[in-house]
């Protein structure tokens, strides 16, 4: 044990900072603006009290990663232990946290998007009736978040896992009067909880196959498990995965998010909590490459599916914030896909950077709704970049980044991740990638092209106005991040994938010329896909093109538009029975059996009332008598008890 | 066999014969004549044991006065009615009997195990008692524990039997009110 | 004193129970208090019994205690019969069951 800085009270600081603020902002934030005249006076300080936690926190982590980064590389994965949780025989869990390079980039992420975002929520959210109560959740998710990522052990994980999930639905029903978003935040909730479930039965197994929970001796006995048994481990642990980072099967949840405030769709659907489900895999890499092919297959399969499926309805879609919901769903889908090839390191490369452009996007979005007045069908805009400049021109960084763009971070993560894919012999999960690369770059420039340029365009009625100085703060870093992200894992030095080698091991990477051809190949298609929706958004004929395109495509652009009748699918696959079987257990189950057994009882005990009351006679003798049988019974109970 | 357990012998047959015959007895001054011979057989079995003084008052407040109050009740209410022997209630008589059956059997089985039948008499607290009654005298020694140890319960016994004399011409009083009041009474209200 | 005092729990025991019958099967009202009678005559008797078992007088104060309360029953309880059977002609007790239904 080398003795160092107290990491222990650096994770435990970075968590309770953000958890405390929750609480007290809980009890007291609403409140504190009734009792003290200084709060009065302090316009939005519940929102600076947020982000100056979150602040504090990234602060934190950045202490973090030096500390971490001064020891030497096989130093770098520290355990810290709080206090003992559960002991139950021989079965134990700590509170313990674990600090190593994955833990650390993903707080990082967390609290530096985190924050860039707390500070756009105080002008975004300004006004709202429930504005404490709005950041007062959102430093709860934040404090979960770093849970889940710290947590050193499964269950630990779970805690924060089942937590962000409760944020998730508190926020995207945060504006409940609305019936679409109540019901928007019940679906997401218990459409997450189907893959929560399978994720429990997961850290079950493992719980009975190992004995243990801590992250790092249940990867270390991977491969000493049975390989049926890891498998399915892995694949429940998945299955929780797709939940929560919203892929098939379990993805519908995600685009009807999008009814929360949009800095929530930043934050946790976006940047954070979908992300959840990709540290998750990679968290547990060992044990996913341990348990034989199938499980990753699977992984890789699910991903490269959902990015091109996702994508689809990307294509279709009018909602703005639709599109983007869609499109995260899709680049998940990539890092599963990076993940499933072994390609762990290329995988959270993408989620960091795509925290940094997606995030970047929805502020984008969300700005532009600020702007007009809660508009987001993408028909009613356009020209937006002259009305409001500073949104318009982040939002082409975040647009560059995600078609592929070099020098934009998306080019270089995304093609680590197809680089990994074809050097792993993966072509056709290359090839599904390429073509979801494609489609990725065709329905942001239609986005980007129909919201920015060409002909200004606003709905009615509307003064269309660019943010105000607290949202500018926060889409401007990033707007820079997404420019740059990038470099942090260049192909020449991989900085990142060094940093996170000693936690998810080496990937592998094409040599010589491939990785050039697969990069060029990349960009053209990136170009083509832009090439594409520019001729079809930005020239004149374009509509007529469209039009003919759509009469092509037929059924399928109507089915992409209906987002291919999955949820009608579910509804009367799952939904349906599932409420015709709460029927049954209401109308049929209920009265008959359970109320039919209580009413049942009253009726015996009146009719053995009836049969009874018959010794009630009168008669002083028989009373006597009863009075007889009492004496000799306890008489014979003393004499029984007492015995010889 | 010397004149004491003689002595013993009779009271115990005529104890337990008047309790029996008691059950018998159709009439209740019969009833009443076997419940005196019991109690006198009771004052012997009293003198036996070294209970003198109890003995005593046996004789003269339950013997005489109590069974005199009985006797005077049944005057009263007339000598002449019989019980007739059929049992109304059904089932009442084996019941009765069964269980009498099980409780004398469990209090029997509770003397035989708590006391020894051949030398329970013979202990040293046995003489202890004698000693009692020869030194400070039976009538003595109950005195000093009457108002004593046990003044208390002793007052409140005067005080149970003033609510008893209360009670009594409470009742006696509603007699005379019953018979004569109720009518005048409706009356009242009528008018 | 040769003769054992489990003979005279005995008699006590036996004359207790025939209380107890006699309380169950008599229907006069009368005789039915001679047999409560009864039964406190061979409480007194164990009482007695055991005053003499212990060697001290305890026991026969506990009978005189038992005598005040057996002759403030008696005046009460028959003065209550000499009531009831005023009022409705009677000394049976069945015949008395007002409290049935």
């Amino acid at each position: 044990m080398i003795p160092g800085p107290d990491f222990l009270g650096l994770a435990g600081t970075i968590i309770l900072t953000t958890l405390s603020t929750a609480v007290f902002l809980l009890f007291f934030g609403s409140r504190l603006n009734r009792w003290s005249t200084l709060a009065q006076r302090i316009p939005g300080w519940v929102g600076w009290l947020a982000a100056i936690s979150v602040g504090r926190a990234f602060f934190e982590a950045i202490v973090l990663l030096v500390r971490l980064l001064e020891r030497p590389e096989e130093h770098r994965s520290i355990a810290v232990h709080a206090f003992d949780w559960l002991s139950v025989g021989g079965f134990k869990v700590g509170f313990d946290f674990l600090i190593d390079p994955l833990s650390v980039t993903m707080v990082l992420v967390i609290t530096g998007v985190g924050l860039l975002i707390h500070i756009y929520s105080i002008g975004y959210m300004k006004g709202d009736p429930r504005f404490s109560r709005f950041f007062a959740y959102l430093n709860l998710f934040t404090a979960s978040m770093l849970l889940l990522v710290l947590a050193d052990n499964l269950l630990l994980l779970y805690v924060g896992w089942e937590a962000v999930g409760l944020c998730s639905f508190l926020l995207i029903g945060f504006w409940f009067e609305k019936p679409s978003a109540s019901n928007a935040a019940k679906k997401a909730f218990i459409v997450n909880r189907i893959g929560d479930f399978a994720f429990l039965l997961g850290i079950l197994l493992i719980a009975g196959t190992v004995g243990n929970l801590t992250l790092g001796q249940v990867n270390a006995q991977a491969g000493a498990m049975a390989a049926g048994t890891a498998t399915t481990i892995c694949l429940l642990l998945f299955a929780g995965a797709t939940g929560k980072s919203a892929q098939i099967p379990l993805y519908i949840w995600l685009p009807d998010a999008m009814e929360g405030p949009t800095p929530v769709s930043a934050l946790i659907h976006a940047a954070t909590m979908v992300t959840a489900g990709v540290y998750m895999v990679a968290r547990m890499s060992p044990l996913f490459e341990a348990s034989g092919g199938i499980a990753l297959t699977v992984v890789g399969y699910i991903g490269a599916l959902t990015a091109l499926w996702a994508a689809l309805m990307a294509a279709a879609e009018y909602d703005i914030k639709r599109v983007l919901a869609y499109s995260t769903i899709s680049q998940l889908g990539y890092m599963f896909l990076a993940h499933g090839v072994g390609g762990y390191s290329a995988g959270m490369f993408h989620l960091v950077t795509h925290a940094f452009f997606k995030a970047l996007m929805f502020l984008g979005a969300g700005a532009v709704m600020h702007g007009l007045g809660g508009e987001t069908d993408m028909r009613e805009m356009g020209g937006l970049r002259k009305v409001m400049p500073i949104t318009g021109w982040t939002f082409m960084m975040g647009w560059l980044a995600i078609c592929g763009v070099i020098p934009f971070a998306g080019f270089f993560s995304k093609d680590a991740i197809l680089a990994t894919a074809w050097a792993q012999g993966e072509y056709v999960l290359w090839a599904i990638g390429i073509a979801t690369a494609f489609l990725t770059a065709f329905y942001m420039s239609r986005l980007y092209f129909r919201v920015f340029e060409g002909r200004v365009k606003v709905p009615e009625g509307v003064h269309a106005h660019d943010v105000p100085w607290t949202m500018a703060v926060a889409l401007i870093p990033l707007a820079g991040l997404a420019l740059v992200g990038g470099f942090l894992n260049l192909p020449g030095s991989l900085t990142l994938e060094h940093f996170l080698e000693p936690v998810v091991g080496e990937s592998t990477v094409p040599h010589g010329l491939t990785p050039w051809l697969l990069a060029g190949g990349a960009l053209l298609v990136a170009a083509l896909g832009i090439a594409v929706a520019g001729s079809l958004y930005l020239s004149r004929s374009g509509n007529v093109r469209r039009r003919t395109l759509v009469h092509r495509l037929g059924p399928v652009a109507v089915a992409a538009r209906n987002k291919f009748y999955v949820d009608e699918i579910y509804g009367y696959g799952i939904v349906l029975p599932a409420k015709r079987a709460a029927a049954f257990a209401a109308d049929v189950f209920d009265p008959k059996v359970i109320d039919g057994a209580v009413t049942g009882i009253g009726r015996l005990v009146g009719r053995t009332s009836e049969a009874i009351r018959g010794m009630q006679s009168g008669y002083v003798r028989s009373y006597a008598a009863t009075f007889l049988i009492g004496v000799v019974i306890i008489t014979s109970v003393l004499l029984a008890r007492v015995g010889t | 066999m010397n004149l004491e357990q003689i002595v013993f012998g009779v009271m115990f047959v005529v104890a337990l014969g008047g309790s029996i015959a008691m059950l018998f007895a159709r009439n209740a001054v019969h009833a009443a004549l076997f419940l005196v011979a019991t109690q006198i057989a009771l004052a012997v079995a009293f003198l036996l044991q070294g209970a003198f003084f109890v003995a005593a008052i046996q004789i003269i407040v339950y013997a005489g006065a109590i069974m005199v109050l009985f006797l005077f009740v049944i005057m009263l209410l007339g000598v002449d009615r019989e019980e007739s022997l059929i049992e109304p209630i059904p089932g009442q008589r084996a019941l009765a009997l069964s269980l009498g059956a099980l409780l004398a059997v469990e209090i029997l089985y509770v003397a035989w195990k708590g006391v020894d039948f051949v030398a329970g008499g013979t202990t040293a607290n046995g003489n202890a008692l004698t000693e009692i009654n020869r030194d400070p005298g039976n009538v003595k020694a109950l005195a000093d524990a009457l108002f004593s140890r046990y003044l208390l319960p002793f007052e409140a016994t005067s005080v149970l039997l003033v609510v008893g004399i209360v009670g009594v011409m409470v009742m006696a009083r509603r007699i005379s009110l019953l018979s004569t009041a109720p009518r005048q009474s409706t009356e009242d209200i009528a008018a | 004193m040769t003769v054992s005092a489990g003979y005279y729990l005995a008699l006590a025991g036996l004359m207790f129970t025939i209380g107890v019958v006699g309380v169950l099967i008599r229907r006069n009202a009368i005789v039915i208090f001679m047999f409560i009678e009864l039964m406190l005559n061979a409480v007194n008797l164990a009482f007695v019994t055991f005053s003499r078992m212990h060697g001290n007088v305890d026991g026969q104060v506990l009978v005189f205690f038992v005598l005040v309360v057996a002759a403030a029953e008696v005046v009460v309880g028959l003065a209550i019969i000499a009531l009831i059977s005023r009022h409705r002609e009677t000394d049976n007790v069945d015949d008395i069951h007002l409290l049935s239904r």
